[in-house]
């Protein structure tokens, strides 16, 4: 049974290439392994390699044809012995199925959102909030652990995980060496294998060394192994501005992980928020970055006394209603928002704010709702404007409510450059409540 | 401890080689699963040609006796990660070379569903942790598997496969320090097949025994002559007991070779032409247990005829099997993203 030799292709791109020469005749053995021909591709010269054994019964291509076609029969083989396997001359067509409705790209939130309303709550910071939240999941399920850089012995660089070490033990709660790629990818292996770490970055900054891990590891490996590894993973940090530090330590990267499938982005405003949300971090399966902000750690907030005070990820949050236009906003531009919509109101405009808290998946119902309302649209956000989160709602609005808009939607962000230290440039470069205010008015007319 | 594959001496024959002892069923075991690899990446290779694999694509080719050898170490509860150039350690792991082919020419049926490729496959039954394409990073992600097991308590020891490429990485050192620092059950393979692409070790590292890499963290290591599978189960026999036993990582290097270019598109210019060539006639594997085998009487060529058989079948159906399996439904487009 003869087996058919054909023009392979040799890199992703070649469709012909040149047999330049032949390096047996017919009548000649060959076994697998064997050097058959040289090819010339759109790359290099290559060698072609016997794949069966048996002898050369015929060349069909002579040496110097140029562009033979991949997959030309160039020679046969006479197999010996045993039937020789002969290889398919073409592939198969691809299985053309109907489009089946697509299954829901974001599994519908397991939680819902308990009212406020009829709880008791105690007045915690921030800080404290990110803690109970840890200590609580951690006390919940033992294979939830906190790795990072001081959050053991120091109990934090901003003192996020006080009181964890002496609780829990070294077991659960790692101090790293300074290490961030080292870690993060030892972090993202361990909840490969079932383990569930809170990853904290003593700035977010400092993530980028690790940024590697966080997308191509851990985002992109449900879908690479077809469903069968999952990584239940939190990293959390500071992010975002502080006060004074430059450049190298303030930036807003919630727009660098909001563009990644895979990952969930939270970036939550105050206390509850805080802590309803990063215990839900820590029980989804998904790896979710989770974006605090330096600035808030301090400050203080009503928190329901419930060790089940989860909140959602993906529900943005009205934090105040009203008619004449929507600010969206995340983060520490909440209180900045929020502090203008009371401004705009001596002025007889109604702003309706809307804390996105997740930023993917993004609540876009919540958003669209309301611009049904105001007809009008500002987006705020700390970060650099250019292909920034404000940039991505006002998409979303012109894709979902066009006809519904009074006026163009406009976008508060950063100033395009990297963060100056000097005081009066670092305010001047970062979005303050007085621009907020201009932008409103903006659109509003007035 | 149980090895996997070997199955104990009983008064049969046995050879002496580099302080190993094996016998006839040992050996025909290696033979086969060494062959079974490069039959199937000759197969892979040809299904490439004809274009029905595609991307990038690297052989395993030369190096069989690595994977074959560490895994003969391994125990059950031990997990397993590597580079791109994987398909070797999915066979050895026991991961049907169906599953694999079909993978290779993005088939529903492939152990990804067809969205993983060559360089991203993976079997959470078999502790099979990838298949990784970003260089190193599988050193980082290994050492959080010992950390799992260490912090599971579940006797398992992590083997993490990289090149001699990967070593010159920054965060195989930040692995190795954390691994070092907190005595993690975890096995470093480096498989020095002496060209990372097209740049040999001489050219890209300041020390070439890679196996010394480790010891500013305290790493034990070793250099194995990794065209020996007997060499390289012996000294994986030595280096997983140690990790197994709480004193932490090993450093094994295994100097070994790879016959193809770094990937199918890889004319390999860089090397001596015939170097390959002398590679395979004095140094193979495969004929390497083969001669050993014969020469002691501990089998016959009518043995390896019923396994070259028996493996080119398991080949042909693979492949078969990898063509003619349907592609993914559309509507895999939008799964596995999220849980």
């Amino acid at each position: 049974m003869a087996i058919d030799i054909l023009m392979p292709a040799l890199s992703p791109t070649m469709e012909e290439g040149t047999l330049v020469k032949w390096l047996v005749k017919q009548g000649d053995e060959v076994k697998s392994g064997d050097v058959l021909a040289e090819i010339e591709t759109d790359k290099a010269t290559m060698e072609v390699e016997a794949v069966d054994e048996g002898v050369v019964q015929e060349i069909l291509v002579a040496e110097g044809t140029q562009g033979v076609k991949v997959n030309t029969i160039i020679a046969k083989l006479k197999g010996e012995g045993e039937e020789a396997v002969s290889a398919p001359t073409a592939a198969p067509a691809p299985v053309a199925t109907p489009a089946p409705a697509p299954k829901p790209v974001v599994a519908a939130a397991q939680v819902v959102e308990k009212s406020f309303e009829g709880m008791e709550t105690t007045k915690t910071t921030v800080r404290d909030a990110l803690r109970d939240a840890m200590a609580e999941e951690m006390r919940r399920d033992e294979k939830v652990f906190l790795i990072g850089e001081e959050v053991a012995q120091y109990q934090g660089a901003y003192k996020v995980s006080r009181g964890l070490l002496e609780e829990f033990g070294p077991k659960r709660v790692i101090d790293t060496p300074i290490t961030e790629h080292g870690f993060a990818g030892l972090a993202v292996g361990a909840a490969m294998a079932g383990l569930k770490p809170i990853v904290e970055f003593m700035t977010f900054n400092f993530a980028m060394q690790a940024i590697d891990h966080i997308i191509n590891s851990a985002a992109k490996v449900l879908y690479m192994s077809g469903g069968q590894i999952s990584t239940s993973i939190v990293f959390r940090g500071p992010n975002g501005a502080a006060a004074r530090v430059g450049a190298q330590h303030s930036q807003d990267y919630s727009s660098w992980y909001g563009n990644v499938p895979g990952l969930k982005v939270v970036a939550p405003y105050d206390a509850a928020d805080a802590k309803g949300l990063l215990k839900a971090a820590i029980r989804d399966p998904n790896p979710v970055v989770f974006l605090e902000h330096e600035m808030l750690y301090g400050h203080e907030f009503d928190v329901p006394n419930d060790d089940d005070y989860i909140i959602p990820i993906g529900k943005a949050k009205i934090r105040r209603e009203g008619t004449d236009v929507t600010i969206t906003c995340h983060a520490r531009m909440v209180g900045y928002a929020l502090k203008a919509a009371e401004e705009l109101a001596e002025i007889g405009i109604s702003a309706e704010v809307i804390d996105l808290r997740t930023i993917r998946p993004l609540d876009t119902a919540t958003i669209i709702e309301s611009i049904k309302k105001t007809n009008r649209l500002v987006s705020v956000e700390e970060g650099w404007g250019p292909m920034g989160v404000g940039a991505e709602v006002v998409s979303v609005v012109v894709d979902q409510a066009f006809d519904w808009l009074d006026a163009q939607p406009v976008r508060v962000h950063q100033k395009d450059t990297p963060l100056p230290y000097a005081a009066n440039l670092e305010q001047l470069s970062l979005p303050q409540v007085a621009d907020v205010v201009a932008a409103v008015k903006i659109v509003c007319n007035k | 401890m149980v090895a996997k594959n070997a199955s104990p001496s009983k008064g049969k024959a046995a050879v002496v080689s580099k302080a190993n002892m094996a016998n006839r069923e040992e050996l025909l075991d290696y033979y086969r699963q060494m062959l079974l690899i490069r039959r199937f990446e000759e197969k892979a290779g040809q299904l490439y040609g004809m274009g029905l694999i595609a991307g990038f694509c690297h052989l395993y080719i030369g190096q069989e006796a690595v994977v074959v050898g560490m895994e003969a170490a391994q125990v059950d509860e031990d997990s397993v990660i590597t580079s791109y150039r994987d398909h070797g350690h999915m066979l050895a792991s026991g991961i049907p070379a169906r599953d694999i082919m079909a993978e290779l020419t993005g088939r529903a049926t492939g152990c990804s569903g067809g969205k993983g490729g060559s360089m991203h496959m993976f079997s959470k039954e078999a502790k099979f942790y990838g298949g990784h394409g970003i260089v190193g990073a599988q050193v980082a992600l290994g050492t959080g598997l010992a950390f799992a097991h260490q912090y599971e308590n579940d006797n398992g020891v992590t083997i993490a496969y990289f090149g001699d490429g990967a070593a010159n990485q920054g965060q195989v050192y930040e692995s190795f320090n954390m691994a070092s620092l907190w005595k993690l059950p975890i096995v470093y393979v480096i498989e020095n097949n002496q060209y990372a692409m097209g740049t040999s070790v001489e050219r890209a590292s300041a020390e070439i025994e890679l196996y010394k890499r480790g010891i500013s963290f305290e790493i034990p290591g070793e250099q194995v002559d990794g065209m020996d599978v007997l060499a390289v189960k012996e000294a994986a026999e030595r280096a997983i007991e140690h990790a197994r036993s709480g004193k932490g990582p090993v450093l094994l290097e295994m100097k070994t070779y790879r016959y193809r270019g770094h990937s199918m598109s890889d004319p390999a210019k860089y090397r001596p032409k015939d170097e390959p060539k002398q590679v395979r006639e004095t140094r193979d594997p495969i004929e390497h247990v083969k001669h050993l085998g014969l020469e002691h009487g501990l089998f016959s060529e009518d043995d390896l005829k019923v396994i070259d058989k028996e493996v080119k079948e398991i080949v042909a159906d693979a492949a078969e099997y990898a063509q003619t399996s349907p592609e993914p439904d559309v509507s895999e487009l939008m799964t596995d993203i999220y849980l």
